[in-house]
């Protein structure tokens, strides 16, 4: 979970990550962010995560995220 | 049937009162026939294309949803992506010979084509993505296909946000009926007295003597008249959806409030963009090539790096949205023009930040408006494209922007009354889009002060009647978006 804070917050050091639980519905986080978090995210944890992943639900938290990393990690 | 047209007022009456006169669970039968009703108007002929759509996404879907339940992980993905290629590679093959027919040959496209082949396209994809289970009854699809307010236009349905609606049971909610009956005088609005208005005067204006100031206020003027057509059309389409007790996404969002180009999309023909981001521009952007051309990318130049999927993928969905519009280069330009302008906006996004750092004006009243006087022109400038096929020509007329002379205003077709009419109208259009930002649904606020209500509508009705652009000779019923 740190390893996602520490890209979270190079994304947007102004977002409370801990709390935000719409980061997509809130217009916090754009299209282009998540495909940035994309890339970072297959670079640090070595998971590939597909276009239909990238839905609001996955991706209105930090919690949800890590979910979604844990997921894939285990398919 | 043109939405402007007194047969369809009387088409959508007579609906209203069966739709709520049959048992509930016929209604969508009843849909269904409608829409078949009303697309049969346009000619048989394009029935046809409709119904071929709908067999083949049925078909598609139901043989994508088999191969995926095949033992072997491997085979199921490798299956279900043929069955998807090949039903993306008709369809949106199909398309493309009509726009070709359409551009080359002057064939008429079949009614709201590019509407409803992209909306079943995006539920042959939910269905591959594994987002949605397919529809088992066909006649529920072709309903969801064809569901007539949205099909002239859109907006562009998701299925799992229209068909349960679609196939539930509704009872008579008066407020609904009367919310939807006056979103689409709002509607009628927009388009008779403000845009039809000004299309005489965007018409002439396009003749190639008016040069310099001319070519800027043909730009203004093209902006009203686009967004009354189509802000117009969509207000009736989802108002007499609203009145069936159907609510479908909203596809403006009082665009010309944006600050920036990326705000800009994210209230501009919403549910087009939706399906180009989620189906095109997160398919590219993650794609297996895309992930290698970023990591080789990164090595050389890590920041940009970052960003080159990002821009491929824009470039590559602006490109897909300029062919949807056609296939002529104005239309590929205006695309690469929008993907553009979105880069570098992007890539000026640190200069930005340093600007405002340095002078904090950014909560201002006034620098938000300047920014949004930006954006309006910006956006005049690029959508100006669509209106000359020749490019050539457009970039002449540009070129003489700073050249002296004077705008014949009252030699365009309309006469001091119009011009008077016009500012009206825009004013209350200017008015209504502040009250939505600030306060939210005007029609909510009416509704409490009955008086005031009854009064507004009434207004709205006497201007449709009496200021609405009838003259002879003139078409009505041509929506701008009814050509795609």
């Amino acid at each position: 979970m740190d390893k996602l804070m520490g890209i979270l917050l190079e994304l947007n050091p102004d977002i409370d990550y801990e709390k935000e639980t719409a980061l997509i519905d809130a217009g916090l986080l754009d299209s282009f962010d998540i495909v940035t978090l994309v890339s970072e995210i297959d670079d640090v944890f070595g998971v590939e995560i597909p276009a239909q992943a990238l839905t609001p639900e996955n991706f209105n938290s930090a919690k949800a995220l890590y979910g979604l990393i844990r997921r894939l990690q285990e398919c | 049937m043109s939405f402007i047209s007194y047969s369809f007022l009387l088409f959508a009456a007579i609906l209203l009162v069966i739709y709520y006169s049959i048992p509930a669970r016929g209604q969508w039968l009843l849909l269904l026939g409608a829409s078949y009703c009303f697309y049969a108007q346009s000619g048989i002929e394009n029935l046809v294309f409709i119904l071929l759509t709908t067999a083949s996404t049925y078909i598609a879907a139901r043989l994508i949803y088999r191969a995926q339940a095949a033992c072997d992980r491997k085979t199921a993905k490798r299956r279900s992506r043929i069955w998807l290629w090949l039903c993306l590679g008709i369809h949106f093959g199909l398309l493309a010979l009509c726009k070709v027919r359409f551009t080359f040959q002057n064939v008429l496209l079949p009614m709201g084509i590019s509407f409803y082949m992209f909306q079943s396209m995006g539920y042959v994809l939910d269905v591959y993505r594994g987002s949605i289970h397919p529809e088992r009854n066909p006649f529920k699809l072709a309903l969801f296909v064809s569901y007539f307010p949205q099909l002239v236009q859109g907006p562009i349905s998701k299925y799992q946000e229209l068909a349960p609606q679609l196939l539930g049971q509704r009872c008579y909610n008066g407020k609904q009926v009367s919310f939807g009956l006056q979103r689409m005088l709002w509607g009628y609005f927009k388009k008779l007295v403000i845009a039809d208005r000004i299309a005489v005067a965007v018409l002439a204006l396009k003749g190639p003597e008016h040069t310099g100031l001319a070519f800027l206020v043909l730009s203004c003027f093209y902006a009203i008249q686009i967004y009354g057509d189509f802000t117009g059309g969509i207000d009736i389409a989802i108002g007499l959806s609203e009145a069936l007790g159907i609510t479908l996404p909203e596809n403006f969002v009082r665009p010309f409030f944006s600050k920036n180009i990326a705000e800009y999309w994210r209230r501009w023909h919403i549910t087009l963009g939706r399906w180009m981001k989620e189906y095109v521009f997160y398919s590219v952007s993650v794609s297996a090539p895309m992930r290698r051309l970023s990591k080789s990318a990164r090595k050389k130049w890590p920041k940009f790096g970052k960003r080159l999927p990002v821009y491929a993928a824009t470039f590559a969905t602006w490109f897909c949205t300029g062919i949807w519009h056609g296939i002529t280069p104005n239309f590929l330009l205006w695309g690469m023009l929008n993907g553009l302008v979105i880069v570098i906006s992007e890539e000026l996004t640190p200069l930005y930040q340093k600007f405002h750092s340095r002078f904090p004006w950014k909560s201002k009243p006034w620098y938000g408006a300047l920014e949004m006087l930006r954006m309006f022109l910006l956006m005049n400038l690029i959508r100006i494209v669509d209106l000359f096929p020749n490019v050539g020509e457009c970039f002449r007329r540009l070129g003489t922007v700073f050249t002296p002379a004077s705008v014949p205003f009252l030699e365009l077709g309309l006469g001091v009354v119009d011009y008077g009419i016009l500012i009206c109208g825009c004013a209350v259009m200017l008015c209504v889009s502040i009250l939505q930002e600030k306060k939210g649904s005007v029609r909510q606020l009416l509704w409490q002060r009955a008086g005031l209500r009854y009064a507004v509508v009434l207004g709205l009705l006497l201007a449709v009647l009496l200021m609405g652009s009838y003259g002879i000779g003139y078409d009505a019923g041509n929506f701008i978006y009814n050509q795609f």
